[in-house]
């Protein structure tokens, strides 16, 4: 469904995030001091180029969403950059405010996991996708009706003169996220942060929104952060794939070669727990001790040291690993052990 | 009735002996607007020990099957005809509490969302030991429940003190665990897991999957499988049945319905599911959305959707028929299903 996409070497990346750190203080004692601070994101670096799109995997509580919300700006990182291309110019966004917000968010977008909570009940369909355009001052009312028609006709939405002033309760589960990615587009973004746009929808349903997100993305030329907590969706929706554990990246590389060649033992324990729609495929299990831990306050060593099978003394001696890519081969993993362990 | 700890122990199996056979369930929901036919003429039978999925789509009947074998349906459900026999006798002329003191001890439940199972003011100890007591009474005394209790939580995985613990203590995970520990605690013939690890991320699904298995196949237990994941489904179960729009499409032993699902939809759904494994092959979707069931379509009900549709299809309604030793397909044109897609690529 995907074809790789075509990055030119030299250009800058549109999205690069460096260190990029979030802390929720936990206030506690008589004067709601924080005392405690949890990690959520904690300092993570990676870069998406134009036309790419990459997938943040992971489980629940590991950071994904954070970080997706801290790049539409939702919410303002503690710490880091987050340089976006525009105009050929690495412009450093994560602590910009006021009216640079609104500037920027005409090029970026996001999608949400529920179609049914992240739309006006009382807004028609028009009224959803158009508000983008009616925030950033775009062309008259007959000029955004005629955007929205285009836009909800490219989504599949046909023919959009039916769905022009209905309400988000007439629809399916599919048709809304057909809307959310029509409301997404409609400022003709160059970037976009999808939060699970698929984890709620049924099986045949799936199939057709991810194709229509890739096709879109593909005509467009817009990049995703490709937010899910399912393996198998990100391989047919993103080039590289970032693991995610407890608020850092611990692999991050092609997706198909993730897949077929994990290092970091988080993303082999993952994989193996994967269920495969196939009864005699037989899988080899992995087996890592106890459940996620918490992020708050953690110890400097490695985060998945706890749990980690291979752990040994120089896990516990070092402070969390560095991404390293030692074969060279754009495969990063965080795992001082990556060569024994193979 | 005698009951003591060896309860727990394993069940003499014989795999060829049906537990419970559903026989040609008609369910159907009144609303303002007339009737919603939910469960639509289903005939399946589960054999001592066996794990058996129903699959399908949100609407599709699934869980209207599980609620119809627990008899835990909203007021405004009738049930048309059929029969549910469970051991040969049916439970569909019981009264409510009759039906009442066979739920938990004879087929008991995990249901989906593991935080929606428990009282949230109650210890997870005090709550079993409340269907202990109402199915045990005066048959184990205070220490038999708790040493019955602590075995319980040692066969899920989970430590003894928990028991004292509130639901809100435990994480996703281990109240799952809980539920199925009270699932056991009766220990019924057939365990209904509706959705049981849906909310749950992979590892800790993985890890409740192939508990309930161990479990199952060491207690000598059934269980029926609910999922709209068939991957799930394809982990866990023996048999398999695919539900479209109210009606069982496809029944089979789940080896040979992956290998060569017949219905077009059993079909189009397994190559609409994504896999982590083996080549990254083309995933075809399914055109269209499922049917509004107070008006389902002539004829047979996917024929809107079904790319190999032909006159008979919109007209006439395919029975239920075995085409295979143990294979049951609704269909009338299920032998040409590959052929025909291959026409269709070209």
């Amino acid at each position: 469904m995907t074809t790789p996409v075509e990055t030119q070497v030299g250009t800058k990346p549109l999205i690069e995030v460096k260190n990029l750190e979030k802390r929720f203080p936990i206030s506690r004692g008589m004067f709601r001091q924080a005392t405690e601070f949890v990690h959520a994101v904690d300092g993570i670096s990676f870069d998406i180029a134009p036309g790419e799109s990459l997938g943040l995997v992971g489980e629940s509580g590991c950071g994904k969403s954070t970080t997706g919300r801290m790049l539409v700006k939702l919410m303002n990182p503690t710490g880091g950059h987050i340089l976006f291309l525009e105009d050929g110019e690495q412009k450093d966004v994560a602590h910009v405010g006021g009216s640079e917000i609104k500037a920027f968010r005409r090029r970026i977008q996001m999608i949400f996991q529920d179609p049914y909570e992240s739309m006006n009940p009382r807004r028609t369909i028009f009224d959803t996708v158009s508000e983008p355009l009616s925030v950033q001052g775009v062309g008259t009312v007959v000029e955004r009706e005629e955007r929205v028609l285009e836009l909800l006709q490219l989504v599949g939405l046909t023919p959009p003169e039916n769905f022009l002033f209905r309400f988000p309760h007439e629809l399916s589960g599919g048709q809304r996220q057909r809307v959310a990615i029509a409301r997404a587009l409609v400022m003709n973004p160059t970037f976009v942060v999808a939060d699970e746009p698929t984890s709620m929808l049924d099986v045949s349903i799936r199939i057709s929104i991810m194709e229509l997100m890739t096709t879109l993305a593909r005509e467009m030329g817009v990049s995703y952060l490709y937010i899910t907590h399912d393996l198998a969706v990100a391989r047919y929706m993103c080039d590289r794939i970032a693991v995610m554990y407890l608020g850092k990246i611990v692999e991050i590389g092609p997706t198909e070669e993730i897949l077929a060649n994990p290092k970091h033992p988080y993303t082999r324990a993952l994989l193996s727990a994967v269920p495969v729609p196939d009864p005699s495929y037989k899988r080899t299990p992995v087996e890592i001790k106890g459940g996620i831990s918490k992020a708050i306050n953690p110890t400097p060593e490695c985060r998945f040291i706890q749990r980690c099978p291979f752990a040994a003394e120089v896990c516990f001696e070092n402070p969390h690993p560095p991404l390293e890519d030692r074969q060279g081969d754009n495969h990063f993993a965080a795992c001082y052990r990556v060569d024994e362990i193979g | 009735m005698t009951v003591s700890l060896e309860n727990l122990e394993t069940r003499q199996v014989d795999p060829t002996k049906p537990l419970l056979e559903v026989d040609r369930l008609i369910m159907r929901y009144q609303v303002k607007t007339g009737e919603v036919s939910a469960v639509e003429d289903v005939t399946f039978t589960i054999h001592q020990g066996e794990a058996v999925g129903l699959v399908g789509e949100s609407g599709c009947g699934k869980t209207s099957v599980a609620l119809s074998l627990l008899r835990l349906l909203p007021s405004n459900a009738r049930f048309l005809s059929g029969e549910i026999r469970l051991n040969g006798e049916d439970l569909i002329p019981l009264g409510a509490e009759e039906m009442r003191r066979r739920r938990w001890k004879d087929i008991a439940m995990v249901f989906q969302g593991a935080m929606n199972s428990w009282n949230p003011v109650y210890r997870v100890g005090e709550q079993i030991r409340e269907t202990l007591n109402t199915h045990y009474k005066g048959v184990l005394d205070y220490g038999e429940q708790n040493a019955l209790m602590e075995r319980l939580f040692a066969g899920v995985g989970l430590p003894p003190e928990m028991l004292e613990r509130y639901p809100h203590e435990f994480s996703g995970g281990m109240r799952q665990r809980a539920v199925i520990a009270m699932a056991l605690a009766c220990s019924p013939e057939l365990i209904i897991a509706d959705e049981p690890t849906t909310a749950l991320d992979v590892i800790v699904q993985d890890q409740i999957l192939k508990e309930l298995k161990r479990i199952q196949q060491e207690m000598g237990m059934s269980i029926l499988y609910i999922s709209h994941d068939i991957a799930v489904i394809a982990e866990v179960t023996d048999s398999l049945g695919v539900m479209y729009a109210g009606k069982l499409v496809e029944y089979g032993p789940t080896d040979e319905v992956f290998a060569r699902p017949f219905h077009p939809y059993a079909y189009l759904l397994l190559k609409s599911t994504p896999s982590i494994t083996g080549p990254r092959r083309q995933l075809s979707p399914l055109e269209g959305e499922p049917p509004n069931l107070e008006k389902p379509p002539t004829g047979c009900r996917f024929h809107p959707r079904c790319p190999f549709a032909t006159e008979q299809c919109v007209t006439q309604e395919p029975p239920l028929v075995e085409v295979r030793p143990g294979r049951r397909v609704a269909c009338w044109n299920y032998e040409d299903v590959p052929e025909l897609e291959e026409a269709l690529l070209k």
